[in-house]
């Protein structure tokens, strides 16, 4: 049996539903934000758990030159390591039937025995694995294989160790090392330019030279082991074989590009919301405050009748958690199905096999609690203060508001302001909480669309960083092996080619006492003129003739100041490890590699400058020509063309950005429309008599409008201000959670970033204090005047 | 007898509120002449307030015709309505209606700085002896005084018609009687078309003409020849 209290509830929340509706759609988004990150999180990190674990993912991964395997059963017997899985893995340049441009692949070897290998096992997904006794065939990776059309059975021809071969596909697979796939010397994947081939072993090893030895080695840990404690006896035993410095998952590629979007994830459902939370506790606390002032008269009534202080307490309390179950509901189906839908944007980028799109059950828990305690706290103060009334006090109406002179007689005598004017800033100095909770809402909402939208400023500025500032080339080739400067010379004679420089780049671990740091060390020639060092100002840095420059961030992870010395360990042949001051540190948007003059490093090598990459500046019309003139040339291992770098790179960020930038459009305007449409409401319910007053006087419809309305553009328009540092301080947060060791986010927004968002958020004021306006309209004089009397 | 400034022919007015249906005015014919006070003398629901809103525009008659001048009212669109408003009719009603938002003097600049030849708030004010009353705001001012600041309101625009619901009705007699001074003086004064509602039988004798309503019809009509001031006025 339903009360009659409960019935009135149910039918105040449908007579409300306007307003109950703007701000369960506030409230909304908070769950659902939270429920998304959560749950997209939480599904892709089982999805991921279950992948590892299935295809028996390593956890510490190392190469070396040429490692003999009699060291296997000493690597065995490292203390915590619990499997190994030796291979050999090499580069390859292959020649695709009616394609132009050079496409470089990853040469992994599977186990002689035709098993599956111990660890990071490919997982088939068409044809089956290549035949140990067939030297000339290979599984592809799936999504190079589909982005190339080659079905099992087809063939191709493969440049392997500066031999051409022709080799047959027998089947496509992914694998766990390959969610995120990049290729050597790019900077996002791409399927089409770069593939993984999967070969028997004895055709690797003849290939490579490497029979009887490995040069890649994947390790999986027993329980409780030391991850260091592997890597340094890992070390340890390949140095004298060229070891280039074990690592664990987190200097994984793959890996590490997962986790870093796992971070940022989690770091959405953790600033947003919060945002989200107080504007709809704020909202619930004024619709509600002007609700029970409305109703005073009925709770006196129900007091009068015997109805306790509490029951009523309980029973407006209530209708704010009816609000929030609205809220709930909505949030938890929109967060769901966006997070299913989100889930399945991921596999775009990253290779699962497959999806469990399972959000636990918490983040439904924890954002009901917290959406029901928000309503909760934003009913608590105006129920508190009215149903405490007596009775015969509550039954008569409110005194009339008493207003004062203020700071608002001196901005109206000053400008020579109407009266209709006056009248705005009046209410707004005479109700200021309320004038707050309006300013407080709509700089939220300028706060998350800058937030949202300065991203591609920050885009924006990388792409011209990348792609202007720091990299002048079209083309990179990337070496097989290091090659003495006669390297440049050739490649300059290369058709097509206007300028040639070289770069060494060496796998080295930074040192500071116990604080170690795995990273490339490159060497800039003199006088370079393509790819250059950038300060996050946009500024070319050159490099002292001696010592080394950090990024500022990698200096703070080693607590290193210039002038201190940082010990070098080179992992790559000659495998020595130097002593470099630290020359400088910079502030860099991109990268955390550090940088030496080549020809320091060729000092401390003892040896004549080497490059293993050349940057050039090629005549567009001449791509083809040094295409095929690259694809004939063994020693280059691989060619990354930038323009098409960069096409794919600022399509890619502007699918990405498009998608998220309509969404956090839509709820900062949630936000403003929320806050400025029950602002409105109020404004329209307490004032409709003093409204109709003012059309008995002959004002026109527009100009009692303009008092309405007037007042929300005001505050609204009050709050850009404060939205645009609220914003610029969101932004920093936004740097700060969606910064990972991969990708830096750069802070900056620009003038059109605050432009859009103001607009927008005035234009959703307006038409939500406008929508309010229509009723206005059609409020009818003699009735709204005799409402008072 | 001069020219009206205001006159109805046949008025009825029905309201529907569900099934129910009430016949407020059931065909009045009347009129309002320049520099003429009129009290329309009724007891609650005789349907007085309706009248006079459907005088004042602020409603409009299920039948009959409204003229303002050559003017018909009855036909004018929504946009002409408020202009007459604007520019021809002051209001004074029973609870005052101020902005509670301005003073005294705001509330009388809110209407003459969309008037065409307003006199100056200030004037306004002391011509219902408040001009020392100029800058509190309505919550600071007696009954009787926010009651004069809605009469200076009414009349800052010169208006050709005064049209007052009940002016007395809240207030106690020795106020009543200094709105009620206010209200001739205008009258006297501007030349102002005055019509008072009200129920009080007292107040009948300060008009030059009474309209007596009930029922929605005019029940009959007095003339004063002898009209006595306000301040003799008892009740």
């Amino acid at each position: 049996m339903v009360s009659a209290l409960d019935r009135k509830l149910l039918r105040d929340l449908l007579r409300l539903w306007a307003q109950v509706l703007a701000i369960a759609a506030v409230l909304a988004c908070g769950v659902m934000v939270l429920v998304l990150g959560t749950g997209t999180r939480a599904s892709l990190e089982a999805s991921r758990a279950q992948y590892y674990d299935r295809q028996r993912f390593g956890d510490v991964f190392v190469t070396a030159t040429r490692a003999p395997e009699t060291l296997l059963p000493e690597i065995a017997a490292i203390e915590g390591v619990a499997r190994i899985s030796p291979r050999i893995v090499t580069q390859a340049l292959l020649d695709l039937p009616g394609v132009t441009e050079p496409v470089s692949a990853s040469v992994l070897s599977l186990p002689a025995s035709g098993a599956a290998p111990v660890l990071n096992a490919p997982l088939l997904r068409a044809g089956r694995l290549p035949d140990p006794s067939h030297p000339e065939e290979v599984a592809l990776y799936a999504p190079f294989a589909e982005a190339r059309g080659l079905a099992p059975g087809a063939r191709f021809f493969a440049v392997i160790e500066g031999q051409r071969r022709e080799l047959v596909v027998t089947g496509h697979v992914l694998s766990p090392e390959y969610i995120y796939t990049i290729g050597p010397g790019a900077m996002m994947p791409d399927d089409a330019l770069f593939g993984v081939l999967w070969l028997g072993h004895t055709a690797a090893a003849a290939a490579t030279d490497m029979d009887g030895a490995f040069n890649s080695l994947s390790v999986s840990l027993s329980r409780g082991a030391s991850e260091p404690g592997v890597i340094a006896a890992l070390d340890h035993l390949l140095a004298p074989y060229g070891g280039t410095g074990a690592h664990g998952r987190a200097d994984q590629v793959s890996h590490a590009f997962l986790q870093s979007e796992l971070e940022q994830l989690g770091a959405m459902a953790l600033i947003l919301p919060p945002i989200f939370l107080t504007v709809s506790a704020f909202l619930v606390n004024m619709v509600l405050g002007r609700l029970i002032a409305l109703e005073r008269p009925q709770i006196g009534l129900l007091k009068a009748v015997g109805y306790t202080t509490r029951a009523i307490a309980a029973h407006y309390l209530k209708l704010a958690l009816g609000i929030g179950l609205v809220g709930i509901v909505i949030g938890w189906v929109a967060g769901w199905y966006l997070g299913a839908a989100m889930t399945r944007m991921y596999t775009q980028f990253f290779r699962l096999p497959w999806l469990i799109y399972a959000p636990s059950s918490w983040p439904f828990a924890v954002s009901a609690v917290l959406a029901l305690v928000t309503v909760a706290t934003g009913a608590g103060r105006a129920v508190a203060g009215s149903v405490r009334l007596p009775p015969a006090v509550a039954m008569q109406p409110p005194a009339p508001p008493l207003f004062r002179r203020g700071w608002a007689d001196a901005i109206g005598a000053g400008l020579g302001l109407r009266q209709t004017t006056m009248m705005i800033l009046r209410s707004i100095t005479r109700w200021p909480g309320r004038a707050a909770v309006t300013l407080f809402g709509v700089a939220a909402s300028v706060a998350v669309l800058i937030a949202s939208f300065f991203t591609y400023d920050a885009m924006e500025l990388m792409v011209d960083e990348i792609f202007t500032k720091a990299n002048r080339q079209n083309v990179t080739l990337m070496l097989a092996q290091p090659e003495n400067d006669r390297a440049v010379a050739d490649a300059r004679a290369l058709p097509g080619v206007i300028v040639a420089e070289g770069a060494l780049s060496l796998p080295v671990r930074l040192h500071n006492g116990p604080r170690a740091e795995l990273t490339t060390l490159t060497a800039h020639p003199a006088q370079v003129t393509l790819s250059r060092l950038i300060d996050d100002q946009g500024r070319a840095v050159s490099l002292p003739d001696h010592g080394l420059v950090l990024p500022e961030g990698l200096a703070r992870k080693l607590a290193l100041a210039p002038g201190d010395r940082v010990r070098v360990e080179g992992l790559s042949p000659p495998r020595e490890t130097w002593e470099i001051p630290l020359a400088a540190t910079i502030r860099q948007t991109l990268g955390q590699e550090a940088h030496i003059a080549a020809p320091a490093l060729a000092a401390l090598m003892r040896q004549a400058p080497q490059v293993n990459r050349i940057n050039l500046r090629v005549d567009p019309a001449q791509m083809p020509a040094l295409q095929a003139a690259v694809k004939a040339t063994p020693a280059i291992a691989g060619l990354a063309d930038l323009a098409r770098t960069q096409e794919q790179f600022t399509a890619t960020i502007n699918e990405n950005l498009a998608i998220s930038t309509v969404i956090y459009s839509a709820l900062g305007m949630l936000i403003t429309m929320g806050v400025v449409y029950n602002a409105a409401r109020i404004q329209l319910s307490e004032r409709s008599h003093e409204l109709a007053s003012l059309r008995v006087l002959g004002f026109r419809r527009a100009e009692v409008g303009y008092v309405l309305v007037g007042e929300l553009m005001v505050l609204t328009l009050a709050a850009l201000p404060l939205g645009w540092a609220a914003g610029y301080g969101f932004a920093a947060l936004v740097v700060q959670g969606f910064s990972t060791d991969v990708v830096a986010l750069p802070l900056v927004v620009q003038r059109r970033t605050f432009g859009w968002a103001s607009l927008i958020v005035a234009a959703t004021a307006l038409g939500a204090a406008l929508l309010v306006r229509r009723r206005l309209d059609r409020i009818d004089i003699v009735q709204a005047l005799k409402a008072r009397d | 007898m001069s020219d009206p400034v205001l006159r109805c022919e046949n008025i009825t007015r029905i309201y529907r509120t569900g099934a129910v249906e009430v016949q407020a005015l059931r065909g009045v014919t009347m009129r309002l002449d320049a520099g003429e006070m009129v009290v329309l003398l009724g007891a609650s629901g005789s349907g007085k307030s309706t009248l006079l809103n459907i005088l004042g525009a602020l409603d409009t008659p299920t039948s009959g015709r409204v003229f303002f001048g050559d003017t018909e009212l009855t036909r004018a669109p929504d946009r002409e309505l408020t202009r007459f408003r604007r520019e021809h009719v002051g209001f004074v009603f029973q609870f005052y209606n101020l902005m509670p938002a301005l003073t005294a003097r705001e509330n009388v600049a809110l209407v003459t700085e969309i008037a065409a030849d307003p006199m100056r708030p200030e004037e306004a004010l002391e011509r219902v002896g408040l001009g020392h009353r100029l800058h509190h705001f309505p919550a600071e001012l007696s009954g009787g005084e926010q009651q004069r600041v809605a009469i200076a309101r009414a009349i800052a625009k010169r208006p050709e018609l005064l049209l007052c619901d009940e002016p007395t009705g809240a207030l106690d007699s020795a106020t009543g009687v200094t709105v009620l001074e206010a209200l001739t003086q205008v009258n006297s004064d501007l030349g102002t078309a005055t019509a008072i509602i009200t129920h009080n039988v007292g107040i009948q004798a300060i008009a030059h003409r009474v309209i007596h309503i009930a029922d929605g019809r005019i029940a009959r009509e007095t003339i004063n020849e002898v009209r006595i001031p306000p301040s003799e006025v008892t009740w």
